[in-house]
Formats: C-alpha cells, sequence, structure tokens
C-alpha cells in the first residue's frame, strides 16, 4: 500500500477501533495509539522525504500514486507530496497528537466525540496529499462537517449558534469554492481533449486570462472563509470561543491553514496571471485583517476571544504573503502556516487546560496565577512571547521571512503595505502583555485559586511537545526553509512570467 | 593569523549556563544556580580579557587594528543573497564590549549572591541574568545587522522578564510591559530601516556595509520620499531602534520605571550594558552614517544633547536613589550619543567616536558601582527614598567610599576615569558644533550637583534613627563595588585613542587644558552647591524649591512626559481605536453576517405557506400560472 494512503487508513483504523472501545478510557486509549502511530509515520515521512531529495530526486511530487476514479469524469485518486505538504502533514500529525491528550478528560459521549475529531483529522490529512481537484474538495467538505457536531454537541456558552454560525459561513465558501474548482475543470483543456481535476495536469496548461479573471475570486475567497480573510472572518471568535479545547487546537492550528494551502495551490498556482492582477484588491483586505484583528484583540475580555482575533491577524498574514508572489514570501507564508499551527495549538490548548482549572475565560475575573499554576503560567508566556515573534521561537522566523519577502516587491504599494502590515508586531505585543499580565501576574486576588493544581503528566506530555516544535524551528530554522524552499522551485518556474 | 574562534565560547558558556538553570535549577538548592551562573560568567570573563589582548597587542597589522570574523555560520536564507549569519565580528568596538558586558555581568552575578540571598525565585533570577548576557554578547559580536536584530529583541525581552521579576508586585509588572512595549516599538522603525537598507543594497553584512569607498549605495542615491533620500529614511528609522533602547528623549520613558527590578538588575542592564546598546549600534554604523547621511548624523548629537540635559534637569529633583540615577543614565547616554553625532572620519577627527566608546567604559563602571552600591544601602535600610537616609557613612564605610568615589568619577575630577571621557567628548565637541559643547557644558555642572545632593543626603545630612541599625554589607557584595571602585578611578589612565578609532588606526591626543579647567570648575561649582544645601540638615533647599514654584513642580513630574504617552495609549488608542474596532467587527461586520442569516429565516418563514398540501390550492395556483403565462406570449408575440 501506498505510504501516503496510509495517512487515510490510519485514521479510519482508528475510528474503527474505537467503535468496539467501551468508555473514556478505551477511547482515549485507542485514540492515542492510532494518532501516536500517525505521528510516528509522519516523521518517517519527513525522513524519507528528505533521504528521497539527498538521493536526487527532483520530480515535482514523490510518492505519487494515480487510480482512475471516476473515468467517466476523468476524477481520479492522486496523491504525492513535495516539502510544503510533508510539513504541513507533520503539523497535522503534532497538533491532533497533542489535541487528543489535551482532551484526555472528556467524559461526555467520549467515544463519539474522538470518532468526530479524528474524522475530521482524516478530512485534513486526506486534503494535504491529495493532488486531484475533486478529492480535495471532498476531504475539504469531511473536515468541516464534523466541526459541527463537535462544536454543536461538547462546545461551551452559545454553542448550537456558534456551530450554525460556522458551518453556514464554511459552507458559503464551499459554494463559492465549488465555483471557481468547477470553472478551473472545464477550462482545463484549452485545446480540447479531456477535461481533468489534476493539479500538475492543469498547472502544464494555460487557462484563459478570462477565465482566471473571473474564477480567481471565487477559488480565493472560497478558500479565503476558512482562512479568516476580511470581512468574513466572523465565524471565528464565535466558534473558536464554542468550541471544545481540541477543536479549537485543530479548527485554529490545521484548518484555518487548509484556507491558506487551497489559496495557494489552488487559486495561486493555477491562475497566477489573475492572482498578479487582481493581488492589489486582497492585499487591502488581508493588510486590514492582520491590522484590524490585532486591534481587535486588545479589548477582549476572553481568552479565546483574543486568540481567536489573534488568529484572524496572523493567517491573514500567510495570505497577504501569499499575495506578495515571491519566492521568499511564498516560504515565509508556509512558515508562518506551520508556526501559527503550533503557537495557536498551544494557545488553545493551555486555554482548556486554565479554564479547566478556573472555569472562567474572563481575564479579569483570574489575576496571579503564575504563582499557582507555575508549570501552565510558562507555558502560556512561551506562547505569547512566540506569538509575538520573539527569536528563538517559529514565530519570528515566520514573520521575518514575510516582511523581507513581500517588501522586495518591486512595487511601492506593495512595500507600503508591507510596513504597515510590519507594525502589527507592536500591537501583538500589546494585546499579548496586556494578558500576560491581567491574568498570570499581579498578586492572586480570588482566593479559591490558591488551590488549584498545575499540570498533569498528559498536559505536560501535550503542551511540551508543542514547545519542543515551536523553539527548534526557532533555533533552528535552515533545514525546514531550505526544503520549502526547494519545493517552491518548480512552483516558482511555472509562475515566473507573473511574479514580482 | 591568530586563531580566535574560540571566542565562541564567551557567548556559549551563559547560554548552556541558562538551558541548565532553567529546566534544572528548581530540583537544587538555589545557591547552585548562583555559583554555577557566576563561575560561568567568571570563564567568559577571563576569555574575554585574553580575547581583547590577543586582539590589541597581538593581532594588530602594522599600525591598524584588522576585522576578524572567525566564525559564521548561515542560519536562514532569505533571497540568493539576503541570508542571515550567525557569527562573530572582532574589530575594536566589539572587543571593548565583550569587556565591558562580562566585567559589569561578573560583578552583578558576584553581587547578586549576596543581595538576592533568600530571594524567591533565586534560580529564575540567575537563570534570566544568563539568558540576558547571552544574548548581549550576541548583539555586540553580530557580523550582520540582522543577527544584530535577532539579539536585540532576545536582550529586550531578557530586561521585560528581568524588570518583571517581583512579578506579585502590580508596578513591576506594569514597569515590564510599558519597557516592553515602548522598545517595541523602536525596534519596529529598526526593522523598517533594515529592509530598506538590505532593499537597496543587497545585503546585511558589516562587512559590505562598511567597506571603504563601496559604491553598494548606488542603488540607493536616487531614491527619496516625501522630501528625505532613501539612505536617510533607513538611518534614522534604525537610529529609532537605538533610541528606544538607549532610551533617547521622547522613548525615555520606560527606563526611570523600569528600576523596579531587582537593583543589580539594574545596574547591569538599565545602567552599564543594554541601554548603551543604542550607541553601539550607531558606533557600528558610524562610517554610513557619517559618509552617506551627515545629517542625520548631526540629528543624532542634538537628540543626544537635548536627552542629556533634559534628564540631568530631572535628576535634581527625584527624592527616590534609583530613579536619580535612572535620570542621571539618561543623561550619559546623552554625552555619548553627542560624541557620535560631532565626530569625523580618520585621524584626530575621530576623536569623538573614540570618546563615545572611552564614556562608555567609564560609564559602565562607575554606573554600575553607583547602582550596586545604591543596592547595598537599599538593603541596608529596606527603602529607596533620600528621606530615609542620613548619615550612613558611620555605618557602611566601604559602600561610603566607593560611592564617593564613583560621585566623584561621573562629576569629571580628576583623576577619576569619568574626567578623561567626558574631556574628550567636551573637546570632540568644541571643535565641531558650539551649541553641543555649551550644552554638554552645563550638564556636567548639573551632574555634579545632583550626583553630590544624592551623596551629601545618603551618607551624610540628618541623623536619622534607624528602627534596625544599617550594617555594612557581606564581602561577596563589597568585593564588586571595591573592584569597580578601582575601575572608576583609575579607569581613565587606559589609552583608548591607540584602541578605538573609526577607521581603526591608532591616533594621538592629549588633554586639552582649554576644555579640562573650566568643566572641572563646573564640576566642583556644582558640588559645592550640593554641599552647601545638603551637607548638613538646612531649609535651604525648601526655600529654594518654594521660590522656583511651578518650574520645581514641573520638572519634579518630569514635564509631564509619562501623562502624555498615557493620554495617547489610553484615551486615543485605547478609547478610540481598539474599542471601536471591537465593537465594529461585533456589531456591524458580524451583524451583517448574522443579519443574512435572519433575513434568509424570514423569507423562509414567509414563502412556506406555499407549501400547504392543498390540492385545490396547487391546481389553482397552477392553472392561474398557466393563464398568465399564455397571456405573456400572446402579448409578447403581438408585439413583434
Amino acid at each position: 500500500m501506498n505510504i501516503l494512503s496510509l495517512f487515510v487508513a490510519v485514521p479510519v483504523i482508528t475510528i474503527t477501533g474505537i467503535l468496539f472501545t467501551k468508555g473514556l478510557k478505551g477511547a482515549r486509549l485507542v485514540s492515542a495509539i492510532g494518532m501516536g502511530i500517525q505521528l510516528l509515520l509522519s516523521v518517517f515521512l519527513v525522513f524519507y522525504y528528505l533521504s528521497v531529495r539527498g538521493a536526487g530526486n527532483l520530480h515535482e511530487m514523490v510518492l505519487m500514486v494515480d487510480y482512475a476514479w471516476f473515468p467517466s469524469l476523468n476524477i481520479h485518486y492522486v496523491v504525492g507530496v513535495d516539502g510544503i505538504s510533508v510539513a504541513m502533514i507533520a503539523l497535522t500529525s503534532i497538533v491532533i497528537f497533542t489535541g487528543i491528550f489535551a482532551s484526555w478528560e472528556m467524559e461526555y459521549l467520549s467515544r463519539e466525540f474522538f470518532i468526530s475529531l479524528i474524522l475530521l483529522a482524516t478530512g485534513v490529512f486526506g486534503f494535504f496529499i491529495s493532488l486531484d481537484l475533486f478529492t480535495i474538495f471532498l476531504f475539504y467538505e469531511l473536515a468541516v462537517i464534523p466541526m459541527y457536531l463537535l462544536i454543536g454537541i461538547w462546545g461551551t456558552g452559545p454553542k448550537e449558534f456558534a456551530a450554525m454560525k460556522l458551518t453556514l459561513m464554511l459552507m458559503g465558501g464551499s459554494a463559492l469554492l465549488m465555483v471557481g474548482i468547477l470553472g478551473i475543470y472545464y477550462h482545463s483543456a484549452p485545446d480540447g481533449g479531456a477535461y481533468t481535476f489534476n493539479i500538475l495536469e492543469i498547472a502544464k496548461i494555460h487557462i484563459p486570462i478570462k477565465a482566471q479573471r473571473f474564477f480567481f475570486p471565487f477559488t480565493f475567497v472560497g478558500f479565503g472563509v476558512l482562512g479568516a480573510l476580511f470581512p468574513l472572518h466572523t465565524w471565528s471568535p464565535d466558534g473558536h470561543s464554542s468550541a471544545p479545547t481540541a477543536v479549537s487546537m485543530l479548527h485554529a492550528g490545521v484548518l484555518m491553514k487548509l484556507g491558506a494551502y487551497g489559496c495557494f495551490r489552488i487559486a495561486i498556482f493555477l491562475m497566477p496571471e489573475a492572482a498578479s492582477e487582481l493581488a492589489w484588491i486582497f492585499i487591502i483586505l488581508t493588510s486590514i485583517s492582520v491590522v484590524y484583528g490585532a486591534f481587535g484583540a486588545i479589548m477582549q475580555k476572553d481568552l479565546k476571544y483574543i486568540n481567536a482575533y489573534s488568529s484572524v491577524s496572523h493567517v491573514g498574514l500567510i495570505l497577504f504573503a501569499l499575495l506578495m508572489m515571491n519566492k521568499t514570501a511564498f516560504d515565509g507564508a508556509i512558515l508562518q502556516m506551520i508556526s501559527h499551527g503550533l503557537m495557536t495549538a498551544l494557545f488553545f490548548a493551555l486555554i482548556g487546560m486554565i479554564y479547566g482549572r478556573t472555569h472562567t475565560r474572563n481575564i479579569n475575573e483570574m489575576s496571579g496565577l503564575m504563582k499557582v499554576i507555575p508549570f501552565l503560567g510558562v507555558m502560556y508566556v512561551i506562547a505569547g512571547l512566540a506569538s509575538l515573534g520573539l527569536p528563538g521561537f517559529s514565530g519570528f522566523v515566520a514573520e521575518m521571512t514575510i516582511f523581507v519577502g513581500a517588501f522586495q516587491h518591486k512595487d511601492l504599494f506593495y512595500r507600503i503595505a508591507s510596513i504597515i502590515v510590519a507594525s502589527s508586531i507592536v500591537i501583538t505585543a500589546v494585546y499579548i502583555l496586556r494578558v500576560i499580565g491581567m491574568f498570570l501576574l499581579g498578586p492572586v486576588r480570588n482566593k479559591e485559586h490558591l488551590q488549584l493544581k498545575d499540570a498533569r503528566w498528559f498536559e505536560k506530555l501535550s503542551t511540551t511537545t508543542l514547545v519542543i516544535a515551536i523553539a527548534g524551528i526557532g533555533i533552528l530554522p535552515f533545514w525546514l526553509s531550505n526544503t520549502i524552499m526547494n519545493s517552491l522551485q518548480p512552483i516558482i518556474d511555472k509562475l515566473a512570467p507573473f511574479l514580482h | 593569523m591568530i586563531d580566535f574562534s574560540y571566542t565562541i565560547l564567551i557567548p556559549l558558556i551563559p547560554l548552556v549556563v541558562f538551558l541548565i538553570t532553567g529546566l534544572l535549577g528548581m530540583k537544587w538548592k538555589p545557591l547552585v544556580s548562583g555559583v554555577l551562573g557566576t563561575i560561568g560568567l567568571g570563564i567568559s570573563f577571563s576569555l574575554a580579557l585574553y580575547a581583547a589582548y590577543q586582539y590589541f597587542f597581538v593581532a594588530a597589522v602594522g599600525d591598524s587594528y584588522q576585522t576578524i570574523i572567525p566564525v559564521n555560520m548561515m542560519w536562514l536564507s532569505f533571497t540568493d543573497h539576503l541570508k542571515i549569519y550567525m557569527g562573530i565580528l572582532l574589530d575594536p568596538i566589539s572587543v571593548v564590549m565583550l569587556v565591558v558586558v562580562t566585567t559589569i555581568s561578573f560583578m552583578v552575578h558576584i553581587y547578586s549572591l549576596g543581595y538576592m540571598k533568600g530571594e524567591k525565585g533565586f534560580q529564575r533570577f540567575y537563570a534570566f541574568l544568563s539568558l540576558f548576557t547571552f544574548s548581549m554578547l550576541g548583539l555586540v559580536i553580530a557580523t550582520n545587522i540582522f543577527q544584530m536584530y535577532i539579539f536585540w529583541e532576545l536582550v529586550g525581552v531578557s530586561s521585560y522578564l528581568l524588570i518583571g521579576f517581583y512579578y506579585s508586585k502590580p508596578s513591576a509588572v506594569a514597569a515590564a510591559k510599558k519597557a516592553f512595549i515602548v522598545t517595541r516599538f523602536a525596534d519596529l522603525g529598526f526593522l523598517i530601516g533594515i529592509l530598506l537598507l538590505s532593499f537597496f543594497t543587497g545585503t546585511f553584512d558589516f562587512d559590505k556595509l562598511m567597506q571603504p569607498g563601496t559604491n553598494i549605495f548606488a542603488g540607493i542615491a536616487g531614491v527619496s520620499f516625501l522630501g528625505i533620500s532613501g539612505i536617510s529614511w533607513a538611518m534614522v528609522l534604525i537610529f529609532m531602534g537605538a533610541a528606544g533602547k538607549s532610551a533617547m528623549f521622547p522613548l525615555h520613558i520606560w527606563l526611570p520605571d523600569a528600576m523596579e527590578g531587582p537593583t543589580p538588575v539594574s545596574a547591569l542592564i538599565h545602567a552599564a550594558t543594554m541601554v548603551v546598546a543604542g550607541v553601539f549600534l550607531v558606533a557600528r554604523m558610524f562610517p554610513i552614517y557619517y559618509f552617506q547621511t551627515p545629517d542625520v548624523l548631526i540629528f543624532i548629537g542634538y537628540v543626544g544633547g537635548f536627552t542629556s540635559l533634559f534628564a540631568a534637569i530631572i535628576a535634581m529633583t527625584q527624592n527616590d536613589i534609583k530613579r536619580v540615577l535612572a535620570y542621571s543614565t539618561l543623561s550619559q547616554i546623552g554625552y555619548m550619543m553627542v560624541a557620535l553625532g560631532v565626530s569625523g572620519y580618520g585621524g584626530e577627527a575621530g576623536l569623538g567616536y573614540m570618546a563615545s566608546m572611552f564614556h562608555l567604559f567609564t560609564h559602565a563602571m562607575f554606573k554600575a558601582l553607583l547602582f550596586l552600591a545604591a543596592g547595598s544601602i537599599i538593603h541596608a535600610v529596606h527603602s529607596n527614598f533620600m528621606q530615609d537616609m542620613g548619615s550612613l557613612r558611620k555605618y557602611m564605610p566601604v559602600t561610603h567610599f566607593t560611592f564617593l568615589a564613583a560621585s566623584l568619577a561621573i562629576s569629571g575630577i580628576p583623576p577619576f576615569a569619568g574626567f578623561f571621557s567626558k574631556d574628550e567628548i567636551l573637546a570632540a565637541a568644541l571643535h565641531s558644533n558650539k551649541i553641543l559643547f555649551y550644552i554638554e557644558y552645563v550638564t556636567a555642572g548639573i551632574t555634579a550637583f545632583y550626583i553630590f545632593r544624592l551623596y551629601f543626603n545618603i551618607f551624610w545630612g540628618k541623623n536619622t534613627r534607624y528602627e534596625h541599625t544599617p550594617e555594612e554589607s557581606p564581602l561577596n557584595m563589597t568585593i564588586p563595588l571595591i573592584f569597580l571602585a578601582l575601575g572608576a578611578t583609575f579607569g581613565g589612565f587606559i589609552p583608548f585613542h591607540n584602541l578605538v578609532s573609526p577607521d581603526m588606526k591608532p591616533f594621538s591626543t592629549e588633554t586639552n587644558f582649554m576644555v579640562a579647567i573650566p568643566s572641572v570648575a563646573i564640576g566642583l561649582l556644582g558640588i559645592a552647591f550640593a554641599w552647601l544645601l545638603y551637607k548638613k540638615e538646612s531649609d535651604l533647599s525648601d526655600r529654594i524649591i518654594r521660590r522656583l514654584g511651578v518650574l520645581y513642580t514641573y520638572t519634579f513630574h518630569k514635564f509631564y512626559i509619562d501623562e502624555i504617552y498615557l493620554f495617547v495609549t489610553k484615551k486615543i488608542i485605547f478609547n478610540n481605536i481598539a474599542r471601536p474596532v471591537a465593537w465594529f467587527d461585533r456589531h456591524i461586520v458580524d451583524g451583517f453576517m448574522v443579519g443574512i442569516g435572519a433575513v434568509t429565516m424570514k423569507i423562509s418563514v414567509k414563502i412556506k405557506r406555499l407549501q400547504s398540501g392543498e390540492l385545490q390550492q396547487y391546481a389553482f395556483v397552477f392553472v392561474a400560472g398557466a393563464l398568465i403565462l399564455l397571456l405573456l406570449i400572446v402579448y409578447i408575440s403581438g408585439v413583434q
């Protein structure tokens, strides 16, 4: 069996396994084992990929497999990975693995919870390995649907409303996306012949510019909804704050990256001419996302709202960088996908753990927690420092690559936009330090909080794994950046005429 | 060629110590962390001294010093030519900085063994201290501007962590946050400056940027924005970063508040090393400033001059001894900026450049000493306010004499170290910019006054009754004091003009009596005033204060700069930007999205009647519809 297909098979087997368990203990054990295997598998994949490349394999994609699925419509099951998707798969495995441990004590309907959670992850893994527009869309939908159940059933606060809003808005995005994908499909054979959904095939031909102009916005905005593109980001604060911990982690950590990844792999890669023509519109929108999201975070009181707005800002930066359309900016965007994925996962995991102890997420009702729960406190500070772009953590590497890359743009308008976007590093520092100062530092005002217990083993495991990944990338960024750069080369070659 | 690659150990040892104490420190006895950190820093200190010896006395070729890059590793690659390296660059200023940083850090490590004894979080303190030292060392040996920026941010965060060391104290938390955000704001300027500079020159490397006669700036020559040339923008923005870290007006507001940190931290970070990073940055970029943007260099000189006078005036009225010293630090850093601003290039013209590094060195000695002595006093009296002190000379002889030595040094009285370095600065200013010369001349008098006001109030003045009789501090605190006092007393005899110059060639200089005599005179005048007012308890000073009225109030409240900042941040940014954005997002943007949902619901409620299930109604609608269509067709065909 193809190793890539294992990434979909293992979760499916895990789900089947969970069906045979009873209660929380069995379900979580099977999930942890399944996702542990998945994590090992992705570590193996990383090394395998590096060794293959080291051995001189210069194909655009490695490990490619192609099965005809619906021959009449030319729908294939095509999988294959390059450095970018390998990195995204590794990210997903880390986040789902730590997410399982962050929901270690999910008492309510635990089997169903873990099944939905892993089903969601299945969709994400499938998305990242696929190279066929149809299967990509299929897996994409597979990832969005369980979200509705996960928030609606296991959420907190106005969960039904939040679940409905999130799902409907993302479905709206899917509708636009559907139009975009069909548009690409029907222009995939301009010289006659069979239409195809295969990305690599489509990339070889040139979609007529008129069609590009029409379908690029559909595709970009369709994926952009998931990437919280202003003004379609409002599902994010409600959705994140109502979602259970692991779902917030997965959603902000990985699902939002699906949007950005789609924008890159499908919208920009297949329709570069339109992308370069229309970039200015989306540069304005994403610049707004970045700055506006950061300002939005300053006045929030709920920890999850703060991180939801922060995600709007940070993911906005990814889309912003993609639109700059040069190698360095692309590299930065992908680094930011990974970095932000790990950081938000850590944030939401910690918020969940803290909420589990204090039963509040309102920063005005907590203070001085550093003294009572030092481990979680220190971890939160680390997450905060990583998020505000401190050197030594992944955020710095990603942001600096983006700023330097964006600033290489020939056009003054784009460079000025880069400076405006760069100013978000100050605003980020303001809201991060404000939050840390308010709820972790200072004296303990609520005496009941003096009884709180610090992190348990599974919480330590979950957070430490994430911190190691964040610091690892931050301290030695060269190998990751280099892998991404090499994988970008074929894409850059294809886009060269339209790049800046 | 001598192999300098061992110098990599100088920053690496503190890093390793940081990691070990940070991860395992909680499991040990507190003292272990302290001793480990101190030993590690001791080794770094010895290595730095050895490297300095080798660099200045062995490695020089002919009559000039070389730029040596023993280590340079690729860290991250942006584009084909923009890459970040991590490496070590040795040239006269970085070697001097290595010695300054390790010396002061080593002394502070020893001192803190006594000062921080029994504090909760002793290990954490030492871990952060090592982190800071590592970052600061990485900053001074940077081979390229991006490496500098990376360590620049790291010293910023170390400073944040150490100012907020007493994290249960709200004022400390607020001060830490303020320091970080103000400097972050300045660093944004630095970052944009780097982006501009690298965009036009295509490199981050100091080596390439500083090459004499380079045409690397050709690409930027014709570029201008808002009437200011591109390179000037870049260099002003880079200076903004320097001004933030070195607390130049108007970005100085964080430094006085930073005194919330433990006193050894104030001595190390907020007096001797981190705050002079801005001076170091300007010195590092000096050839660019001098050859490409001389206007910006003059601007830097004026910013420094204004800050030095402004801060010295405020220092006269403060009562918290650490705050007096903080404003004094601002003022002295202003001197260093002035020195750079008035400097030329090559031979004796480079006097100002040399003087700034010289003053940086002597200032590190005497200001660290002042802070550590202040710490020793606070340790004994348990108060920061000079009203609670007096006649301490009787109880704390070592602290007294070392403090006196430092006070004489900062006042510029020969033969103490400050005399020599300040004299060079004034001489350099006299030759190129008279206005700056007079500003600094007056400031010298004010400096002598406020520091002796402090001295007399603490060690003489009234006979304060103490609840616990103050005692001299233990040996591990007094030994660093004595060591630094030796530096503050004799450090001026180091022939800096043989070591540091912009073109790395030694030059000759001698004491300029035209400058020296009046400057000593004004220093003595300041001391005399302080002696008159504060030597004995008297109401003379209160009477003067009453006379000054509003002038005094303004100065005492630091000219209300903090209040202006508060107004801008709280009133304008928080209330008029952030809050409306949050509201707008929830009610307008989201309201629109929810509105779409609500409208859809409404419409569906309205039209759901159509599906009533009654056959008659369906039949009626069907027939009626068919009739209308028929009529329409007839009508349309009739028209045609």
